[in-house]
């Protein structure tokens, strides 16, 4: 520009013009290239679990990013109809990319997707896509072999709790990996589900602990997210486990471990391809290997021995040598659904609607 | 000095139709100052709310879907209430009347078409209006107070809900989630081309003028007044309140269902544990805030649609929640109940007590 | 006989009681004097907020209970003016303070994600509440004791007091009352007071007690449970207290199913069987139509007298 200044000659006006009117051309091109991302949330970000976890992710996504993107999010929303209008939303604001962070928004992405065809959307953990529908997961079941083997080595009374929302896979896988892993520490130890339709209902997931508790139950795992059950096991003097982040702040004493969702590398990875006009509907399901599950540190509370199996564990699975779906497995009713040594392949798991023996339920 | 309620010969018209309006503006007044001095920004999320969805036009489809079940609904249950008959069970019976339209869709399987998506809307109508008939049955039978036991029944519907999608109904291709099978296109309700406004929206805009219709020129409108206003007049002059009190519930329950089963066929195309998301209540303040008029209904449903529109934008830009909608609607209603009396009254200020 | 599993189940049902037993027994009272207020849930969710948001600024969970009962009664007002002195539709009122009291106390508990205070348990010496038998009476929260002593306080009131019975007469005849010279208005603004007090308190048992957090909407529909409640025991309080732990055994039942596996009937059949009761109940207290258990002749109808 400072060289246009100098010679002022009509030509050079003329290219001076140009090149401004290039530049102005361009800017308004440079800025719209602000990549605009939404994320829709189950619940509030301060919930220092689930929703926390997203949230990290998005807030990764920034820090790589700088202004490069623009974030915005919408809290609570419900996993029923009411979501289809909000995501909706999102994308008549701009955003070019979208995660939504529930089983349950499944069918509303789809739908808002088939809307917008120009914008990308990531679902998590679902299978429903399209050619703007990614699905991404997180194998929240290896972390789940951990909880088990320090839950099936620590329990007094052999029998653990398990609180879940739905009897979807992923809370399927959770609880035959918790129960698997916490029968190779015990052989006898038995694992009680109750399943109460929510993944966030406060009192319902304590009355819920309660009742494990009262049948028996001296270690609980909670598949919902709000800290409510910890809280009833601090109460008790009892253990449990932190739900997509360390939740000992709600229970210094219950809170053994918890397993810790990491989305940033792939919130940023995805929010790089759109940028780099790279992105393309894909199906991902990491791990431990990639660095997805990560346990939170140990409390005080386990023990030494529980502590090293569970770091075997932990370890075996970084290294991509281990997988608790590992033959012989047999189902409630007692039959063999997976040969000794055989291991069961992602396509079956992503699709478990059986439970291994030892789970005690009511379907 | 006090003040003295003189009661008007006849409800004042002007009042009639002021309060409403005046009702929305105080709302919008009030609401302001109570988020300002939360320290949300009280302009910014009013506008929002009350605004964005009337000066977006790409919002306008979100409003009519909205207020389509508030309106049908309404409709049903002002007829109800001029009756002095309190159909508090609305969301029930819009819930009934899904699963019922949801059932036959099931029966058929993938097949559907004009016949089918028709006969599903009339399975709705007739649950929800069966569903109604319990509480008319206890009315007219055992005496029972159909506020009571219209209301429990919602929540015994609820749990039928929670059963059929978790249970028999489920998507066997749903992965375990409680919901049914989305709907097969051909069992969806036409759309209009390039937006998603199915064709209960134009139901939703029908109906008001035949319901007006119904109650201003009709003998059975003029029962349903005549019931309403003194059991003892309708006596004399031949109407069975019975039969009206059961004709009048059992059309809220209809109407209600119609409301569910067009949202079923027309919207969500499934239905899940959500699915009841307070349509049957807010119609009650759809139903107040239109003075129990069909028209008025009719405008009264746009105005509410507008609020939970505007309540979910407010979600994306003020970061408010979603329930935060619900205080306006409910002070809206509390403004209109609190100016009914001065439609049905006087106030004077008398100066010297005697 | 598993005594340890008995002991602790008995525990668990009075921790699912209690909140609709205060408030039931608060909307007894505003019907007793021939007020509907359907208002409860959103009372407890004011309630619960108002109590939760104390604790976390005071430290001191006495206040916490005392703020949600300030909190519920303030909540109640808003129903009172409008029904009281503008006479308007009770029915619908009391819906839109449901709605009101949802929105409100979500939008007031937004900047408590997060937080916890100390859970409101026992008072008693530690031998004592955690006691493995004797916890079954020395166990709970001071809320359970207050509860507890309402029932008689409340029964005493009602059938002994010269206020009680204006209170009764008003709901059974406001005319009449009035041309006797009691101020109706003045009865049923304090009942209403009451009921909303009690709601509140009913609603702080959830964010002190039973989850020492705040979520949206976390009393989860007990206001509506209480309201039937109300109805279920023929609007008597001796009544009210058997029926609000049938309905709390009803409750555990429906997670106890779970747990052991037992799904011949569905959950969904327990959930449902306290308004299904309800229903029965009512065609049998209706259609004999006798006084004693029955409803407030005035329930539902507004105050109009001619001067």
């Amino acid at each position: 520009m400072t060289k246009m200044s100098h010679t002022l000659t009509r030509r050079s006006l003329m290219k001076g013009a140009g090149v401004a009117t290039l530049a102005t051309l361009a800017s308004p091109v440079l800025a719209a290239d602000k990549l605009k991302i939404g994320f829709i949330l189950l619940g509030p970000i301060g919930d220092y679990g689930w929703t926390w976890a997203h949230n990290k992710g998005r807030l990764a996504i920034e820090t790589a990013l700088g202004d490069k993107v623009e974030t915005i999010y919408v809290e609570n929303v419900a996993e029923d109809a009411s979501a289809i209008p909000v995501i909706r939303d999102l994308a008549q604001q701009g955003c070019k990319l979208i995660f939504t962070t529930s089983y349950g928004y499944m069918d509303q992405t789809v739908q808002v997707a088939g809307e917008f065809k120009d914008v990308k959307f990531e679902h998590c953990t679902g299978f429903k896509r399209a050619d703007n529908v990614s699905t991404y997961n997180s194998k929240f079941h290896e972390g789940r072999a951990v909880l088990g083997t320090i839950a099936g080595k620590m329990s007094k009374s052999g029998v653990l709790g398990y609180l879940g929302s739905y009897k979807v896979p992923e809370v399927v896988l959770g609880v035959n990996s918790f129960a698997l892993s916490a029968q190779k520490e015990n052989p006898k130890a038995t694992v009680k589900l109750v399943l109460i339709d929510s993944w966030f209902d406060p009192p319902k997931e304590a009355a819920a602990t309660e009742t494990l508790i009262n049948l028996g139950c001296d270690v609980v795992t909670t598949h919902t997210d709000s800290p409510g059950p910890l809280q009833i096991l601090e109460q008790k003097g009892l253990f449990g486990f932190g739900q997509g982040a360390d939740m000992s702040q709600f229970a210094p004493n219950a809170h053994l471990t918890a397993i810790e969702d990491i989305w940033g590398p792939y919130y940023v990875a995805r929010a790089q391809a759109v940028l780099d006009g790279k992105w393309s509907s894909t199906d991902t399901w990491d791990g431990f290997k990639e660095g997805t599950v990560v346990i939170a540190p140990y409390s005080k509370g386990v023990t030494a021995e529980a502590a090293a199996d569970a770091d075997k564990v932990q370890a075996a699975y970084k290294a991509g040598s281990f997988n608790i779906f590992t033959g012989p497995i047999y189902a409630q009713d007692g039959t063999l659904k997976v040969k000794d040594g055989e291991v069961m392949q992602d396509a079956d798991l992503a699709v478990m609607d059986w439970f291994v023996k030892g789970v005690e339920s009511a379907s | 000095m006090r003040l003295k309620l003189e009661k008007r010969r006849e409800a004042s018209v002007a009042m009639l139709v002021a309060t409403p309006i005046a009702s929305v503006l105080l709302t919008m007044l009030i609401g302001m100052v109570v988020f300002d001095l939360i320290g949300i920004n009280g302009t910014k999320a009013v506008v929002d709310i009350f605004l964005s969805p009337i000066l977006a036009t790409y919002k306008w489809q979100d409003v009519a879907l909205k207020a389509a079940p508030l309106v049908i609904i309404a409709l049903g249950l002002s007829m109800g209430n001029r009756a002095q008959v309190w159909n508090i069970g609305a969301e029930g019976q819009y819930v009934i009347g899904a699963l019922s339209a949801a059932g036959v869709g099931i029966a058929f399987g993938t097949s559907g078409g004009f016949f089918v998506v028709l006969l599903m809307v009339i399975a709705g109508m007739i649950g929800g209006g069966a569903w109604a008939a319990i509480p008319a049955v206890l009315r007219t039978r055992f005496n029972v107070n159909e506020i009571l036991s219209s209301l429990m029944l919602t929540y015994v519907a609820l749990q039928v809900l929670g059963y059929l999608v978790g249970g028999p109904w489920k998507d066997p291709n749903g992965r375990n989630f409680p919901a049914t099978a989305p709907l097969d296109p051909s069992q969806t309700l036409p759309v209009w081309p390039g937006s998603t406004v199915h064709l209960g929206v134009l139901i939703a805009v029908i109906l008001p003028f035949v319901f007006w219709v119904i109650m201003s020129r009709s003998e059975f409108g003029y029962q349903v007044r005549v019931v309403g206003s003194s059991p003892t007049a309708a006596r004399h002059g031949g109407f069975d309140s019975k039969r009206t009190i059961w004709a009048t519930l059992v059309i809220g329950g209809t109407m209600a269902g119609l409301a569910g089963a067009l949202e079923f066929t027309g919207v969500l195309h499934k239905v899940d544990l959500g699915f009841a998301s307070g349509y049957g209540f807010t119609a009650i303040i759809v139903a107040f805030l239109g003075r129990l008029n069909p028209i008025g209904c009719l405008v009264a449903g746009i105005v509410l649609a507008v609020t939970y529109v505007g309540g979910q934008m407010a979600q994306t830009s003020v970061h408010i929640p979603n329930s935060t909608a619900g205080i306006f609607q409910a002070m809206m209603l509390f403004f209109i109940l609190a100016s009914d009396i001065l439609v049905r009254y006087r106030v004077r200020v008398i100066v010297k007590g005697v | 006989m598993n005594w340890a599993f008995i002991i602790a189940e008995i525990i668990t049902v009075v921790g699912l009681t209690t909140p609709i037993l205060l408030a039931g027994l608060g909307e007894l009272v505003v019907e007793k004097s021939g007020v509907l207020n359907l208002g409860v849930e959103g009372m407890m969710l004011v309630g619960a907020i108002s109590g939760f948001g104390v604790t976390v600024y005071t430290g001191n969970p006495w206040l916490g209970v005392v703020g949600a009962a300030v909190g519920g009664a303030l909540a109640s007002m808003l129903f009172a003016v409008l029904v009281l002195q503008l006479n308007s539709n009770q029915v619908a009122t009391g819906l839109a303070l449901t709605i009101f009291g949802t929105g409100i106390s979500s939008l007031l508990g937004l900047g408590f994600t997060g937080r916890i205070v100390v859970p409101f348990l026992s008072v008693f010496p530690a031998s004592l509440s955690k006691h493995p038998v004797l916890q079954v009476i020395f166990g709970y929260s001071p809320i359970v004791y207050f509860a507890l002593i309402m029932v008689p306080l409340t029964t005493w009131f009602l059938t002994a007091t010269r206020a009680g019975l204006i209170l009764r007469a008003v709901g059974e005849n406001d005319l009449s009352a009035h041309s006797i010279g009691y101020s109706v208005v003045r009865v049923r603004y304090a009942a209403i007071a009451f009921g909303g007090a009690m709601a509140g308190i009913g609603g702080c048992y959830f964010s002190m007690v039973i989850t020492p957090m705040w979520a949206e909407k976390m009393t989860a529909g007990r206001g509506w449970i209480a309201l039937a409640l109300v109805v279920f025991a023929g609007w008597r309080t001796g009544r009210l207290l058997a029926g609000a732990y049938f309905f709390g055994i009803l409750m555990a039942l429906e997670l106890l199913a779970k747990g052991v596996g037992f799904s011949i009937l569905p959950s969904q059949f327990w959930a449902a069987m306290p308004y299904a009761m309800t229903v029965v109940a009512l065609s049998f207290i209706s259609s004999r139509g006798t006084a004693g258990a029955n409803a407030p002749a005035c329930l539902g109808k507004p105050f109009l007298p001619s001067t």
